[in-house]
């Protein structure tokens, strides 16, 4: 088995490194300058970080110079004074503009602006485009990976649901795998952190935002350059929600604790100069924690990509025999590193999320250290 | 801060929160209810035949005992009979010797007395036998005696002789 495995590298990294000739020998044409197969490494990393509007899976250029993209294109659904729906093709990935409905629309690093039909984009001293942006509610790669991720996980613990049912209160197949992960999730992060009288209202919630994240991170780390979790707009949303759940459950004692954080240990007119500071820093503590939560994981995410990614592009800056394969193991091992922060992130958000939640249902110690609160 | 602001993307942060929260509902009511219920259900029966086993335990442990209790019991009882028995025994062999004793004693008693009265009646038979014998030999003698005229001559002289000596 070993050998055949060791085997299997070694003819990806010869393939990869031939390939890695490949480019050179057709960058090399135009201008043959080691900063532009850079700035074209850049660029994809950065394009590949971003949302897009179709679902492509790979592209080439052929000899004549035409670029062919393999992939699926997607809906577009844009607000701009009336709803536009149109196929993303019509932008032939950014090369021309779309018409729809009277208006002209062109796409220009991810994002649609609405323009003249002639296309014209007009940028200011720093590159911005200024041309006016309609809301776009577009079908993107994202909300696709979204509805793929969540339809797995419904079919997955759905099925896992079903077979308690059928099996005598015993799993089969995959969910003896993500029964012990639901488990887990159950008595060493919502019991220990909510307490045993609160925590089956938020355990919904936290097995679907743990699995949410674990199988969207999984999926960013296949070949299809997913970067849903490294999205700042989607961390938003799960810390939003988090944000909002921690507040609306949130019990007396916690809101009291909120506004007067010592209680009944000094007397008010003691508390008057303390609480000048401490208040204002507990309040705004509310809105650091989730904020914490998105950027973490939005980081992470988009951190462990553009490592791989810039690793990956290595191989094509060596251009060597030896360069390639080195970076090949390295992007290898960053890989399996990957697959844990995976995990690790999950885990994390969905740690935090019910420690939060535990802080809003404390209802009689206010002796939880301080330290926990601001992690 | 600035590009993480211009890369938001308030569509894509809509439908991530749609999405989320239909997610959230159809995996709450087809999967995470029944599942963590039948965890519990799975739980709570594991922990009852835990206890049904402890007390199905406890429950042998006392019938053991008192068993045990019977048993010793029973024991008790039947020592207790043995002694009886043997008491009892006791008591009816030395009821029996005693009883065996007083009549033998009686027996020997009469037998005593009747032996008495036997020997007196032999005795005074015996004498009345010697008197007779006695007159028949007197008879005898003194016929022999007085049968010749020497003879009783011999005689009135000897007790003639008798009579002066005295």
């Amino acid at each position: 088995m070993r050998t055949i495995f060791t085997l299997k590298i070694l003819l990806l990294c010869t393939f990869l490194s031939v390939s890695g000739f490949e480019v050179s020998a057709k960058e090399e044409s135009p201008e043959g300058s080691k900063k532009d197969i850079k700035t074209e490494i850049k660029e994809y990393i950065d394009h590949h970080l971003k949302d897009s509007h179709d679902f492509s899976i790979f592209s080439y250029t052929e000899d004549n110079g035409e670029h062919v993209y393999v992939g699926i294109p997607l809906p577009v659904i844009l607000w701009d004074e009336g709803l536009k729906v149109f196929s993303s093709s019509k932008f032939h990935h950014g090369e021309t503009i779309a018409e729809a409905g009277g208006n002209y629309y062109a796409l220009e690093h991810g994002k649609i602006y609405k323009t003249d039909a002639e296309g014209n984009l007009n940028h200011d001293e720093e590159g911005h485009v200024t041309n006016a942006k309609p809301i776009d509610f577009s079908i993107t790669k994202n909300v696709v990976m979204m509805i793929i991720t969540g339809a797995l996980m419904l079919w997955l613990f759905s099925s896992l649901a079903r077979s308690y049912a059928k099996n005598n209160g015993v799993p089969t197949g995959a969910g003896r795998f993500f029964e012990p992960i639901v488990i887990y999730i159950r008595d060493d992060i919502a019991r220990p952190t909510i307490g045993e009288k609160r925590y089956r209202k938020y355990m919904p919630f936290l097995l679907t935002i743990f699995f949410f994240i674990w199988f969207l991170n999984m999926f960013g780390l296949t070949p299809l350059g997913i970067n849903v979790t490294g999205n700042i707009a989607i961390t938003f949303g799960l810390a939003l929600l988090t944000f909002l759940i921690t507040n609306f459950t949130g019990t007396k004692d916690y809101w009291k604790h909120l506004v007067d954080p010592l209680g009944d240990a000094m007397p008010w007119y003691g508390k008057i100069p303390i609480y000048i500071i401490l208040v204002p820093i507990e309040l705004l503590g509310l809105i650091i924690k989730p904020f914490a939560l998105l950027i973490r994981l939005y980081a992470n995410m988009q951190a462990g990509h553009i490592v791989l990614m810039s690793l990956i592009g290595l191989m094509f800056i060596f251009k060597s025999w030896i360069g390639s394969p080195l970076s090949f193991f390295l992007a290898f091992a960053i890989t399996l590193i990957e697959v844990l922060v995976a995990l690790l992130q999950a885990y994390i958000f969905t740690m935090l999320s019910s420690l939060y939640f535990g802080f809003a249902s404390e209802e009689h110690d206010h002796e939880e250290e301080p330290e926990l609160a601001h992690l | 801060m600035e590009k993480l602001i211009n890369d938001f993307s308030f569509g894509l942060f809509v439908w991530q929160t749609l999405l989320f929260l239909i997610l959230l509902y159809l995996l709450y009511r087809f999967a995470w209810k029944p599942i963590l219920n039948a965890i519990n259900d799975r739980e709570e029966g594991i922990k009852n035949a835990l206890a049904a086993a402890e007390d199905a335990k406890k429950e042998m442990q006392n019938v053991t005992a008192d068993s045990e209790k019977l048993l010793q019991e029973a024991r008790g009882e039947r020592e207790a009979m043995l002694k009886e028995a043997r008491e009892i025994r006791e008591k009816m062999v030395a009821d029996a010797r005693d009883q065996a004793k007083q009549e033998g004693d009686k027996l020997i008693a009469q037998a005593k007395a009747t032996i008495e009265s036997e020997k007196k009646a032999a005795v005074a038979e015996i004498k009345s036998q010697v008197a007779d014998l006695s007159v028949q030999i007197a008879e005898k003698i003194l016929k022999d005696q007085l049968a010749n005229k020497d003879k009783q001559l011999k005689l009135v002289d000897d007790m003639l002789g008798d009579i002066k000596l005295n």
